[in-house]
């Protein structure tokens, strides 16, 4: 299994297309935080401009831990389209190379491989994360420097501490490398189905939409099955973000309003995972490889 | 000792009999031409030897070991190429060799990657990506790939697709080689039948999933009976003449000439049979080759 891991990775970071997503994340991040860096008082000032009149915050607001909150709200959403380009193309791109005949007749069985270019998919995931992680953090950090973090949420407020948030941060990219799995796992079932690159890709991304769409609906029908759906759950990361408060209403360092919704969020999120993997070793199993 | 078993091995997708009832054995050393026109299911028998398709029906044993139950024991000794030499355009000739060469538990050192560029002549085109190669380097490449762990059994589908004659002449060397020298079992299958004349000890005739011929390829040749192809003063008549007579028995069914098998000893019979008729022999030319054989039983099954 370690050889076809290591087989896969080499591949995966000799291929010019592996790159596009690492240049896209790149662009998108030093974009924002240029406009931010020139302008972003004037955008502080509009966030801050209907609660001015009760609410006064001492420090500064616009600072790297708030830049990165908006830039994961913004690219959260579309790191798991950069990710199904790798992923649904791991077992469909071979067979429309037609090297999937040359793997399969190694002495290695199908679920071995499957599973090995599964691992090897979510470690490119990850990587592509901590990138993501590092652009939006660190570099923010840098350029914008620390301070409390202030949040304004539909109807409330949320300030956490400067000494509180980093490690929210983790726990946040630990979460968010399980949605991405999640869509890694499902790039890799269509790819299971298929013999070209084009469909499962389409395919992964169509399916993210169409269940994105069925999270946010309020449609009472639609209610009895959206804590089953992973779309639902992807984007708790912002969990992270909601403290417990004391009886006089002042934040408690260290502390998750809802921890029971991550860890919820963490079971359905792996659950598909395990489901969306074994149907693809189930498939790729059964299949004869005509290509 | 018997290398390869094929008993009754059936194949079908849906309606279609890719391959129907096909048994076969190969022995150790022999150099096994597997022989068939397109869509005879020969692509399809070879998958199936190397478990990238599943048998509808029947068994394989390779090495003595049923291929459905010990895959990965049976597949540890077998090289191969399937078709096309399908490859990563990204990755060079020396980057192929060697993350294949991981995928082996044998030890494949750096010199024997080496020597097997040497080997399919590539050596001087190590570094460069497959993307700049041509059909021929591709598939010297491919045949690299298959030879690099030292296999003891080499299944070889449409080895010479895309090489210039040299490259043909190279690929029946090393294939002479590998059976003569290092005792290598091999399975080739070809459409040019004169590199598989030259090449197999053993012949199998695919056709339309069926076995129509199979053994020792200078016993399926068989010298006393020739294949022969005549010119005369007027072919349309000549047919109807033979197609009349007991020399029908001997027609070979072709689109254009007319062609026999036929003993040797009948072919003045023949020839004062037409005279006789008022039709005038130009030319009898004698074939006897593979090319022939094959033409022969592949038209008298259709």
């Amino acid at each position: 299994m370690k050889s076809i891991i290591a087989f896969e990775l080499y591949k995966i970071f000799r291929r010019p297309r592996t790159y596009i997503a690492f240049g896209a994340i790149a662009a998108l991040i030093v974009v924002i935080q240029f406009g931010l860096k020139i302008d972003g008082e004037s955008y502080a000032s509009f966030l801050m401009k209907d609660i001015n009149d009760t609410l006064t915050v001492d420090g500064k607001v616009l600072n790297g831990y708030l830049i990165c909150y908006i830039l994961l709200q913004l690219l959260l959403v579309h790191v798991p389209l950069l990710v199904a380009l790798i992923a649904a193309d791991m077992i469909s791109g071979e067979a429309n190379l037609g090297t999937l005949r040359l793997l399969f007749s190694t002495p290695f069985t199908r679920t071995e491989w499957v599973l090995g270019k599964f691992i090897a998919a979510s470690i490119y995931t990850i990587v592509l994360l901590i990138w993501l992680a590092f652009l939006a953090l660190f570099v923010s950090m840098w350029v914008f420097g620390t301070d409390d973090l202030f949040l304004m949420k539909s109807n409330y407020v949320v300030l956490i501490q400067e000494k509180d948030v980093l490690w929210r941060y983790v726990g946040a990219f630990v979460f968010a490398s399980f949605s991405l799995l999640t869509v890694t796992a499902l790039g890799f079932l269509m790819s299971s189905m298929a013999n070209n690159s084009i469909g499962p890709i389409v395919g992964t991304m169509s399916a993210i939409v169409f269940f994105t769409i069925l999270s946010t609906l309020n449609i009472p029908l639609f209610s009895m099955i959206k804590p089953y759906l992973f779309t639902t759950h992807m984007n708790n990361w912002k969990e992270f973000f909601d403290i417990k408060v004391n009886d006089g209403n002042e934040a408690i360092a260290g502390s998750i309003l809802n921890i029971a919704k991550i860890k919820n969020s963490l079971f359905v999120l792996s659950a598909h995972i395990i489901l969306f993997v074994s149907l693809a070793v189930y498939i790729t199993k059964k299949k004869d490889i005509l290509s | 000792m018997s290398v390869i078993q094929v008993n009754n091995v059936s194949k079908h997708f849906g309606s279609l009999k890719a391959v129907d009832g096909l048994s076969f054995e190969v022995q150790e050393g022999q150099v096994f031409g597997f022989l068939g026109q397109n869509g005879s299911g020969k692509s399809t028998t070879i998958r199936m030897l190397l478990s990238l398709i599943h048998p509808t029906s029947g068994s394989i044993e390779i090495f003595g070991h049923s291929i459905q139950d010990n895959r990965n024991k049976v597949l540890e000794e077998i090289g191969a190429i399937i078709e096309r030499p399908d490859l990563y355009p990204y990755l060079s000739a020396k980057e192929h060799l060697t993350l294949f060469a991981k995928l082996r538990s044998k030890k494949i050192t750096p010199s024997s990657i080496e020597d097997t560029l040497k080997k399919v002549g590539l050596l001087d085109r190590a570094k460069d990506k497959v993307q700049t190669f041509s059909l021929g380097m591709k598939q010297r490449l491919g045949i690299g790939i298959a030879l690099l762990h030292n296999p003891s059994l080499i299944i070889l589908d449409e080895p010479t697709n895309g090489l210039d004659p040299q490259g043909i002449s190279d690929i029946r060397n090393l294939i002479q080689h590998l059976a003569k020298e290092e005792g290598k079992t091999i399975l080739v299958s070809s459409h040019i039948l004169s590199e598989i004349e030259q090449m197999a000890s053993h012949i199998l005739i695919l056709h339309k999933g069926k076995k129509i011929a199979d053994g020792p390829i200078q016993s399926l040749l068989d010298p006393n009976k020739m294949i022969v192809h005549l010119t005369t003063t007027n072919d349309d008549q000549a047919m109807q003449l033979i197609l009349a007579g007991s020399f029908s028995n001997y027609l070979l069914k072709r689109a254009e000439g007319i062609y026999l098998s036929i003993p040797h000893f009948e072919i003045p019979l023949l020839n004062q049979f037409l005279v006789n008729a008022g039709v005038g022999l130009i030319n009898v030319e004698s074939r006897n080759s593979l090319e022939d054989y094959f033409l022969q039983v592949t038209s008298n099954t259709q």
